[in-house]
């Protein structure tokens, strides 16, 4: 269909054009924009295959990348959950992760302030790792008053989203099990 | 009603002629709204693919609608409509306000009668867009040639060319061209002209997920259409029709389409729709060789001025 | 048919309920079932109006139909669920004891389940082992996953299912008040339109055909929301509609990996694979552990293997026979450890610390306020999302700041918010609703100082480790032993997820992969992170990464990703056959015996054991799978057979029974005990609740209230109101109320009305429409007052919290809370501002206690 490839149409001289489409309705009148249209699912330098981050049906995406940025998503038609097809969430996936609105910078806030302040990522990590040795070390439960043997802290939780992946979830209860933090949760009982 | 020929009004003028051997066939839009599940992801597909810009309004009151009408920021626009059809109280008016319905529900209840609450309710949801007229009466008007009939016969604004005049606003019978606030230019459905041209299906209907929208060649989306009609109405849906179907209407049929579950009034969609250009004087209703030459020479007279 | 109830399937599910529309071209009925008329609603056969809350009587009324009707699938009943079994002696019904079952501890508040037991097995037996007290979740509390049985059988059984103490006696005798009327009453439900759908179901089961429930929250979150799931397994069991395709109930889950965070959990009472955690009362040993929370028999006789192979995951090869295997690291519960019982804590200052990533408790959890003020009350608080939410900034721009119950100047808590990155910024698999693992690429590194999760979490794990690497502090032992080395990439040192999944999926002792949990040993000699996903990287392939395309395999697309367990995409799919291995009906085969092959065959791979006749009988003596008979498809219960009576596992009754939701307006006309008495509840300032009926001051709070979610817009919204292109969709929060409601308050279509709780009061828009009906229950009009909860206070669209207007009142088996159904006023106009604010909630409170006027 088309000049598929998106390269630019034959241009006729414009008398010809005339000739072929005397009320300059349809052929004469395309302009050159027109007739160089490339779509940007076909100028990506790469698709990603991907999976739709909203709800649980779990639709196939394709992602397409150019220059590092993502300029499109749109359904996988090979998934056979999906077929192709998104919702207006898993349509608007694209707006989702080049939104306006994501933080890219790390924010501290410190007690008793009333704004943010500016924090490397690097301090804020070593900041939180210090504090959760900390925490843990001050509310450390060995046993019950029983004598049972309970090896474990309350004195920090854990509630994460459902959008994490199961790699990630498995390192979370990985890591703060044997930390001994019990108060691990997530969305899946809210 | 239709004072054109029919094989004039079966195709759009200008097409396939114009393009010779580029010439594809012509495609369009069958929107199914029976199946329609009102999601609205046409609606931010189309947004998304075209980079249409948002516009965020307050709440509408209109039912789930809060784009209300096709404009330049909106091009596939999904309409909902909730319908009251009392089945008990026999004997009452079907269209009544919710109030009159209430007040005589009470008094039914004051009374002890039973109502029968299960039935009576539709909701209905419809995904409008332009309609790709075979009579275009937004293209014939247009004097800088900025809209154009494409190699698939849809009909396409482009942007680099229109100049905003404005001349195709009031020509469209469905309120379709739209100026955008801020620049000036019209902008509307596109088909996803730059999709078509590398094989790819239009971002609404590629993402419907209940295939309401389907898109494809024109003849063989009415069949399709007139499958699906005689469907329904095997089922007992006899109130379902179709709506842009028919090349002998007053737009000579529209290249999107549409299946409805009640008459076109109740969706906002003009009943009778006839193309601006057929009123005005009748320019384009006498086929013959004089007017073509006639028409060439506006043409011309328009192209010259143009480029 | 599809039943679609406690569920907007084609709202919140769209992209799914295109294979609902397709089932509906072919001809399927399409039922849907919900207070509301929704899009859903708009598309199905029937609509069922029904009050918010009553799903039991509903679904019990249908449960009485078939057995009344003698409607069920009397040999698939026979041979696969527990309907013969006969019950101990002690066992009392609700129907004799006025709403409570045998047991009842009434100075505890909780039930002593030894008499919920198959005849023979003794009360001990019975309840598990006893291991575990009462407060901590269902499945634990009561013996993990099903009795232990001499060789996997139950002791007494009448084939004849004519004892007046077997299951299926029991179950007709229980039901028998839900009658056409009786669900009329409650549910509001005209009995005519009930008998449609309960005859409907009924004609679309059996060999030749299949019918299907989906639910989703609308069942979950009610205090009694696993019993509304219990009576769907029950009808679906007496229909012969389990293992089945076309059958099943579905749970469509809302969150693009809640399955994943659920099976391989986040989640205080289990470890990955649904092994429970260890719990302080337990003798401490493995072995201990294992005996009282495992049956011997079924495929949990193996829990020992799945555990050590896990341990081995986590602590490699300091993980030995001698130390147990590091079982002795892992922390012990002795209560409910979940997210509203830490908050509850949190809000004394008993949690100095906590995360919140990729979640916002703010906005997203019942009572917000609650949950903000507990926020205040931490020393140190981490966000990571992708964007600002309200979580993160509490502290500055809550609705308490604006109440001024909160000043920034006053809060201690030290806050951090880490910028995460999106599912293209990152590689990992999400499992959806239906079990199955896809893999998705990361396309873009993140920017700034954006970060996956597993990676943050990994170089969280690198600084604690390397803080305590000189500790000689016993409680520091698992923490230094654990297996935390992964194979890094990237700019940012982003651990390889293809790796963890490999942990994940298991290894032999030579290092090459497992290719199915039936290969984990207790030894040593295999690890495996969690069980169920055993195979998952068989033979050194990522089989969660498999595309081929849909069109080229067949319908059941078995190479397109990969189902825990070992790629199965129907559970308990032997049940798809007869007791000989014959598919019930050509039309219906799915997964059958291949007498010439000696093995199971089909569409799926079988969830069965592969070689098994379906004529084996087991020795004496048989342990795990062998003990199961070749009959017997629900491979994972001890007797291998679907349960219609509960004998162990549940906090609030062997079988459902209807209960009015913790705050309604109505009476439960089939006993004195109006509510779930083991509900959990909360009772502090911070949580009230409004009275119910028949309490003194029920009437301040006459209305039913839901809450709901809409296409457009995802849960707490963090992901959508960041989006122009969903916000302008639903731009505003609104109410939707029926004309006769708005009449009756004088509410305005299109303006605005206030909703008021004992928590709080929040302003909407007005929708007025039929599509809210008021329903007839208890001979008297009902209003429901509807409410999606999309919004909050930042964001490109900014709305008052829904959540903020429900109490904690929790299911007592799950801890989660009722947020579809609760009281409510509604009044015209806006809520005031400030104080003001508090002054209006507070004087309805004192109205509701009888303490002030109208």
């Amino acid at each position: 269909m088309g000049d598929g490839n998106g390269k630019p149409g034959r241009r006729l001289p414009p008398l010809l054009r005339q000739l072929r489409d005397p009320l300059g309705l349809a052929f004469a009148a395309r302009s050159r924009r027109s007739e160089t249209l490339t779509p940007r699912t076909r100028t990506a330098d790469e698709v990603v295959r991907s999976i739709c981050p909203y709800c649980a049906v779990g639709c196939g995406q394709r992602v397409y990348v150019k220059d590092g940025e993502v300029v499109q998503i749109e359904g996988d038609p090979d998934s056979p959950i999906s077929r192709g097809r998104l919702c207006p969430k898993g349509a608007a996936s694209e707006s989702y992760v080049n939104s306006p609105l994501r933080e890219y910078r790390v924010r501290y806030r410190a007690p008793y302030a009333t704004d943010w302040q500016e924090l490397s990522l690097d301090r804020a990590m070593d900041m939180i790792a210090e504090r959760v040795i900390r925490t843990r070390a001050e509310t450390w439960e060995e046993a019950d008053a029983q004598g049972r043997r309970l090896a474990r802290t309350r004195g920090f939780a854990w509630l994460g989203g459902a959008t994490l992946d199961t790699e990630e979830n498995y390192l979370i209860k990985k890591l703060f099990t044997a930390l001994g933090a019990v108060q691990i949760e997530n969305q899946a009982r809210i | 009603m239709s004072a054109v020929p029919e094989t004039a009004a079966r195709q759009p003028r200008a097409w396939p002629g114009a393009y010779g051997d580029e010439a594809r066939p012509r495609v369009g839009f069958f929107t199914d709204t029976s199946v329609c599940i009102g999601c609205k992801a046409c609606e931010v597909a189309c947004k998304e693919w075209n980079r249409v810009h948002d516009s965020i309004q307050g709440f509408s009151g209109s039912s789930y609608d809060n784009t209300l009408a096709l404009g330049a920021n909106t091009w596939r626009h999904v309409a909902f409509i909730e319908q009251r059809k009392p089945a008990a109280l026999d004997g009452e008016a079907a269209a009544d306000s919710l109030v009159q319905l209430a007040a005589r529900r009470q008094l039914a209840d004051e009374a002890g009668v039973e109502t029968h609450e299960g039935e009576g309710i539709r909701w209905l949801m419809s995904s409008d867009v332009c309609k790709h007229c075979t009579e275009a009466a937004c293209l014939d008007v247009c004097p800088t040639g900025a809209l154009f009939r494409t190699e698939f016969g849809t009909v396409v604004v482009q942007e680099d060319v229109c100049n905003g005049c404005g001349y195709c606003v009031p020509a469209c019978p469905f309120g379709v061209l739209d100026r955008r606030e801020g620049d000036g230019r019209v902008w509307k459905c596109t088909l996803c002209y730059d999709r078509l041209r590398d094989d790819q299906e239009p971002a609404c209907a590629k993402a419907c997920p209940t295939d309401s929208i389907q898109f494809g060649e024109l003849d063989e989306l009415r069949e399709r259409a007139d499958a699906r009609l005689a469907e329904l109405h095997a089922a007992g849906q006899g109130e379902a029709l179709l709506y842009g179907a028919d090349p002998g209407d007053g737009v000579g049929g529209f290249g999107a389409f549409f299946l409805l579950l009640d008459e076109p009034e109740v969706y906002g969609l003009p009943p009778d729709p006839v193309a601006a250009t057929r009123r005005i004087g009748g320019v384009w209703s006498a086929v013959g060789a004089a007017a073509a030459a006639l028409a060439a020479g506006i043409a011309a007279a328009f192209l010259g001025g143009r480029r | 048919m599809i039943v679609i109830q406690g569920s907007n399937m084609a709202e919140c599910h769209p992209v799914g309920f295109q294979w609902v529309m397709e089932a509906k071209l072919r001809g399927a009925k399409i039922i849907h079932v919900d207070p509301r008329f929704t899009r859903t609603s708009a598309l199905a056969d029937i609509h069922v109006p029904i009050r918010a809350g009553t799903d039991i009587a509903f679904l019990g009324g249908i449960v009485n139909h078939i057995l009344q009707n003698d409607r069920w699938f009397e040999e698939y009943v026979r041979h696969y669920t527990n309907a013969a079994v006969i019950l101990d002696e002690g066992f009392e019904d609700t129907e004799d004891l006025d709403g409570f079952f045998s047991g009842w501890e009434p100075d505890r508040g909780q039930y002593d389940n030894s008499t919920w037991s198959y005849a023979g097995t003794g009360p001990v037996a019975a309840g598990g082992h006893k291991e575990q007290g009462a407060a901590v979740s269902g499945e634990q509390a009561h013996g993990a996953h099903g009795i232990t049985l001499e060789r996997g059988r139950p002791p007494q059984e009448d084939e004849t299912m004519q004892h007046p103490r077997c299951v299926l006696q029991v179950l007709k005798r229980h039901c028998s008040r839900y009658t056409p009327e009786m669900v009329e009453r409650i549910c509001g439900i005209p009995r005519e339109l009930f008998l449609e759908v309960a005859e409907a179901l009924c004609e679309n089961s059996g060999r030749e055909r299949t019918g299907a429930f989906c639910y989703a929250v609308g069942w979950t979150q009610h205090t009694v929301g696993v019993q509304y799931i219990r009576t769907a397994a029950i009808v679906q069991l007496l229909l012969g509609n389990m293992g089945r395709p076309g059958g099943g109930i579905l749970a469509l889950r809302g969150h693009a990996n809640i399955q994943g965070s659920t099976d391989i959990p986040t989640l205080y009472n289990i470890l990955p694979g649904y092994i429970p955690m260890p719990h302080g009362h337990s003798a401490g040993s493995l072995d201990a552990f294992v005996r009282s929370n495992a049956p011997e028999t079924g495929a949990w006789g193996s829990m020992k293997a799945y555990l050590v192979s896990m341990l081995k995951a986590w602590f490699g090869d300091a993980a030995t026979g001698r130390d147990e295997f590091g079982f002795g690291w892992l922390p012990r519960i002795d209560g409910d450890h979940s997210n509203y019982a830490t908050f509850d804590r949190m809000l004394d200052g008993e949690v100095k610390g906590f995360f919140a990533v990729g979640e916002n408790p703010a906005v997203g959890s019942a009572n917000g306020k609650l949950h903000r003020l507990a926020l205040s009350r931490l020393e140190w608080l981490v966000v990571r999302d992708t964007t600002m939410v309200e979580t993160a900034t509490f502290w500055k721009d809550s609705p308490e700041i604006e109440t001024g119950e909160l000043r920034p100047e006053e809060i201690a808590t030290e806050v951090f918010f880490l910028p995460a990155a999106a599912h293209t910024e990152k590689d990992g698999s999400f499992t959806n609703t239906q079990r199955l693992l896809q893999w998705h690429r990361k396309a873009v590194e993140p920017k700034g100082d954006a970060r996956s999760d597993l990676q943050w979490i990994y170089d969280l794990g690198r600084r604690i480790r390397r803080r305590l690497a000189a500790s000689n502090e016993g409680r520091d032992r698992g923490i230094l032993a654990l297996t935390w080395d992964y194979p890094t990439q990237g700019p940012h040192g982003e651990p390889d997820a293809e790796a963890v999944l490999r942990e994940i999926g298991g290894r032999r002792a030579d290092g090459t992969f497992v290719a199915r949990y039936e290969e984990l040993a207790d030894d040593g000699s295999t690890s495996c992170g969690s069980w169920i996903h055993a195979g998952i990287c068989a033979d050194g392939v990522n089989q969660a990464a498999r595309r081929k395309p849909g069109g080229e395999q067949s319908w059941v697309a078995p190479e397109w990703g990969w189902a825990w367990p070992a790629n199965r995409r129907i559970l308990y799919n032997r049940a798809s056959a007869d007791a000989a291995g014959r598919p019930w009906s050509e039309r219906k085969r799915f997964v059958w015996w291949d007498e010439r092959q000696g093995r199971w065959t089909g569409h799926d791979a079988p969830d069965f054991v592969a070689e098994k006749p379906p004529g084996h009988r087991p020795q004496g003596g048989a342990k795990g799978m062998e003990a199961l008979r070749g009959d017997e498809p629900f491979i994972v219960q001890s007797d291998g057979r679907g349960w219609l009576f509960v004998p162990t596992g549940l906090m609030d009754g062997p079988l459902p029974t209807h209960y009015e939701p913790h705050e309604s307006p109505f009476p439960n006309p089939l006993y004195e005990q109006g509510q779930n008495p083991v509900r959990q509840r909360f009772h502090r300032r911070e949580n009230p609740y409004n009275p119910t009926f028949p309490d003194q001051g029920w009437e301040v709070f006459p209305y039913v209230l839901t809450s709901y979610r809409l296409t457009e817009h995802h849960t707490a919204g963090g992901m959508s109101r960041s989006v122009a292109y969903l916000s302008e969709l639903q731009p505003e929060l609104f109410c939707e109320v029926s004309p006769e409601l708005a009449a009756e308050r004088g509410l305005e279509h299109g303006g605005w009305a206030t909703i008021v709780t004992s928590r709080t009061a929040i302003e909407a828009r007005v929708l007025v429409t039929d599509r809210i009906r008021p329903l007839r229950a208890e001979g008297r009009a009902v209003h429901q007052v509807g409410l999606p909860y999309h919004w909050g206070g930042r964001g490109l669209v900014t709305g008052d919290v829904v959540n903020d207007l429900f109490p904690l009142a929790l299911d007592p088996n799950v801890h989660i809370q009722e947020a579809k159904a609760a009281t409510c006023d509604i009044r015209p106009g806006r809520r005031p501002r400030g104080p003001a604010l508090l002054a209006l909630v507070e004087g309805y409170r004192r109205r509701a206690q009888g303490r002030g006027t109208p």
